[in-house]
């Protein structure tokens, strides 16, 4: 890679001088010129940088991620897939106090979301009780029938999660998505913050960041308590699809940094319901399977016929409770985009608390009347498919064009069960270093939540960028990048 | 360790091996080619074909397609291109198994070969992309040997390599005392280079080239790497140590049979083998085969059944 330096950057001052409040709630300024506090000693550090200087640390922090093969693949491309995953220099800074209330909301809602599986999946009484209709969870693509009276490993069904947050012009957080399938990520929360240590260590000192490198360790041990009974020596593997995946950095990372094997679906054979993996001493006893597939590739038994990425009787062992996966299976009901709109009422409903963290206001395209009413105003709306993720088949309607409107009006009235839509909500910028100056950003926050004994959340997260100017998607495949996130001490 | 895993090691270093000894041959022969001898320029290609690519390919050797046949054909099986993406794809596998060294090397080889285009009658081009290989694998050797645990991982890798070196060496052999007849010292010149193999024979039994002391040296020489001895040796040591890490009682055939075919090496003298020689080399190449097999059926692809029996 060519160090180059390009003396017509202007210094940190200069940069600062022109940076652009835009309507939406800044992360580091109240208005130009006023910092909020916890980023005082970034905003001083940035006032006496000379020109060329962030360019240069830039360089090193990408050279940084380039040498430890921090890539992800972009698909579609046969050659050179392997890219490095964008990232912005400067940090997104997050109180004590903020975060504790994160934590304290983050907290209520995963247990309301796992109490909700539990429920669906075995006595219904949510349904029963008329809380959410029976129509919108029967009718979810992730609901899974094979799964009814199964009982899950200290009915944790939601072991990795990885909620997307924002913030309102208002300046509190919502939560955009749970996601509660196979949440990825967090390998670039981790390697990031070990690059930025190396390039801010006194920016560090100052502000008093707290710790996020335990996180392979809480996961192993969140991992390792949800083994069968009995087995006081688990072992815990990794499944991944293989190298072809588009998240394999990240599936060779976690099992390096926990140290436990890295499975295929042909590694492991299933004998009298129980799990093994073929290695060269004979077949060893598996008992968690921390899996980076989706639910219909696991058993070609149950689901998905055709496909070899699981293995064989997978599922029977699991019904007879001699292995453990994580996350369990159909927890993608939960985090259906239809049944986003009930999470308030699923936490009062079987906490009887009001949300701490709000969500976004939600129209279900398969109420007539919301449909009628969001369709004659999509120019106004943000319309996504419920099934989907990663910023595909979503229609941001003040960004479209009125072909786009009219394609997804007659999309939303041919699958209504399909689409959900909400108002279009300004995200929160923060400053981001972009050719060679300080722009502002649109940026959400994913914070990685982990239940096994208890609910531990890792004081940090991904905070995910749309680097392209003014655009309000931030996922990676769309163009997207992150930020390293630091959540101070108190 | 798993045994998709050790499976993965044991192809990228054979394939490694692979492309390592079509560079040494390759260059062994374009020298010869250049002199003129008893041999026709046709002859020699068919050798180093017939050596590297068996079967249907040493037919109707064309010379001026011969070198960027066995260099860069995109679809032929036994190309150098193809070897180093061979290695390299079982690499990928693995990464997380082999040091990032090593990974960052074989990444950067195989984007230098294939990075160019190599044009059929560039001979020039084709050359230079030999001794890349060349030094690319005496580089890799020495950084796998530097970067990683010499632990199981290690000891499949060594396999791999040398059960690769041994059956090439003793087809590269066969090609040439197939037709010594009509060899001169140059021929000899070339199946020791072809070898590596042409300073160290001087060393030990100075400059005269003779037919017998070459295959003595090439195939019972235990301290020289590129004999035959050496290799079988190195696979003993190899799978005697994953032998003794597996509490396994089913690696006893593995032994028995690496056991049986070093003995073929270690208590012969060149006299008994010299008349019989092609008889004797493929004798060699059909153990090295069922050791082959063992180990896959051993470690690799055993039957679930047999698993529990143990």
């Amino acid at each position: 890679m060519i160090i180059e330096t390009d003396t017509s950057d202007p210094g940190g001052a200069e940069a600062l001088h022109r940076y652009e409040l835009n309507g939406a709630y800044d992360e580091m300024f109240i208005s130009v010129d006023h910092p909020r506090r916890q980023y005082r000693p970034l905003h001083n550090l940035l006032l006496n940088l000379g020109p060329g200087e962030l360019r240069r640390s830039k360089q090193e922090a990408d050279q940084s991620f380039f040498n430890q093969g921090i890539t992800f693949t972009v698909y579609g491309n046969d050659k050179d897939t392997e890219r490095i995953f964008p990232h912005d220099l400067l940090p997104r800074i997050i109180t004590a106090a903020e975060w504790e209330k994160i934590e304290r909301g983050l907290t209520q809602r995963i247990t309301a979301l796992n109490l909700f599986l539990k429920d669906v999946y075995h006595d219904r009484k949510i349904i029963e009780d008329g809380v959410v209709p029976g129509s919108i969870v029967y009718t979810c693509k992730h609901y899974r029938r094979e799964m009814r009276g199964i009982k899950v490993p200290r009915d944790v069904y939601i072991t990795v999660v990885g909620t997307d947050l924002i913030r309102t012009p208002d300046g509190n957080f919502v939560v955009l998505e749970d996601n509660l399938r196979v949440p990825s990520g967090v390998s670039y929360m981790l390697t990031s913050r070990r690059v930025m240590k190396q390039i801010f260590p006194g920016l560090f000192q100052k502000c008093r960041v707290r710790p996020i490198e335990q996180y392979s360790q809480v996961l192993l041990s969140t991992l390792r308590s949800l083994a069968p009974e009995g087995r006081s020596e688990p072992t815990v593997v990794l499944l991944t699809p293989g190298a072809y995946n588009s998240a394999y950095f990240e599936h060779t990372y976690l099992a390096r940094q926990m140290g436990i094997e890295l499975v295929e679906g042909r590694d492991l054979v299933v004998h009298d319901n129980i799990v093994y993996m073929r290695t060269t001493f004979g077949l060893q006893r598996v008992d968690v399977i921390y899996r980076r597939i989706d639910d219909d590739y696991l058993d070609p038994l149950v689901f998905e016929g055709a496909s070899s990425l699981g293995a064989v009787g997978l599922f029977n062992a699991y019904r007879a409770g001699n292995i453990a996966f994580a996350n369990a299976l159909g927890t993608g009901v939960a985090d259906d985009k239809a049944i986003y709109a009930y999470v308030p009422k699923i936490i009062r409903y079987y906490l009887d608390q009001d949300p701490i963290l709000e969500s976004v206001e939600t129209f279900l395209m398969s109420d007539p009347g919301q449909r009628d009413h969001v369709c004659q105003r999509l120019d106004e709306y943000v319309v996504k498919a419920v099934g989907e993720s990663g910023g595909y088949g979503m229609l941001i309607g003040p960004h479209s064009t009125e072909e786009e409107r009219a394609e997804f009006r007659e999309k939303i009235y041919a699958q209504p069960r399909n689409y959900i839509a909400q108002p279009t909500i300004n995200l929160s910028t923060a400053p981001c270093f972009v050719d060679g100056t300080i722009e502002p950003r649109h940026i959400d926050l994913r914070p990685y939540v982990l239940y096994g004994e208890k609910i531990m959340i890792i004081p940090g997260g991904l905070t995910r960028v749309a680097l392209r100017k003014g655009s309000l998607v931030v996922n990676s495949s769309q163009g997207g990048g992150s930020k390293d996130t630091w959540v101070l001490q108190n | 360790m798993l045994s998709r895993v050790a499976d993965s090691l044991y192809w990228m270093s054979r394939y490694f091996e692979r492309a390592d000894n079509a560079s040494r041959v390759l260059k062994a022969t374009y020298g010869l080619i250049l002199n003129p001898a008893k041999f026709s320029t046709e002859e020699r290609w068919f050798r180093a074909v017939s050596s590297l690519a068996p079967g249907a390919a040493a037919k109707n050797v064309d010379p001026q397609r011969t070198l960027f046949l066995l260099v860069a054909d995109p679809e032929g099986a036994f190309s150098i291109v193809k070897c180093i993406s061979g290695a390299r794809d079982n690499a990928r596998q693995v990464r997380e198994e082999i040091s990032s060294e090593m990974w960052e090397h074989l990444n950067r080889l195989y984007h230098d070969v294939t990075g160019t285009e190599l044009q059929p009658e560039d001979d020039a081009g084709a050359m230079r992309m030999v001794s890349l290989v060349r030094e690319g694998s005496y580089r890799f050797s020495g950084i796998t040997a530097a970067t990683m645990n010499h632990d199981e991982a290690w000891h499949f890798i060594q396999l791999g390599k040398y059960i690769e070196r041994a059956c090439n060496l003793c087809v590269l052999l066969d090609a040439y005392f197939a037709v010594d007849k009509n060899a001169d010292d140059l021929d000899w010149v070339g199946l020791l280079s072809s070898c590596a193999a042409f300073e160290a024979y001087c060393k030990a039994c100075t400059a005269e080239l003779r037919p017998e002391r070459i295959a003595n040296f090439l195939l019972l020489k235990p301290e020289f790497p590129y004999s035959v001895r050496y290799s079988l040796d190195r696979m003993h040591e190899a799978l005697a140590a994953i032998s003794a890490l597996s509490l396994s009682r089913r690696t006893a055939k593995v032994e028995r049979l690496i056991g049986r075919l070093r003995s073929r090496v270690a208590y012969v003298h060149v006299e008994e083998i010299i008349s019989g020689l092609h008889k004797y080399l493929a004798g060699i190449i059909e153990q090295c085969r069922d050791l082959h097999a063992a180990v896959h059926e051993v470690y690799i692809e055993y039957p679930i059944e047999v698993a529990f029996e143990t």
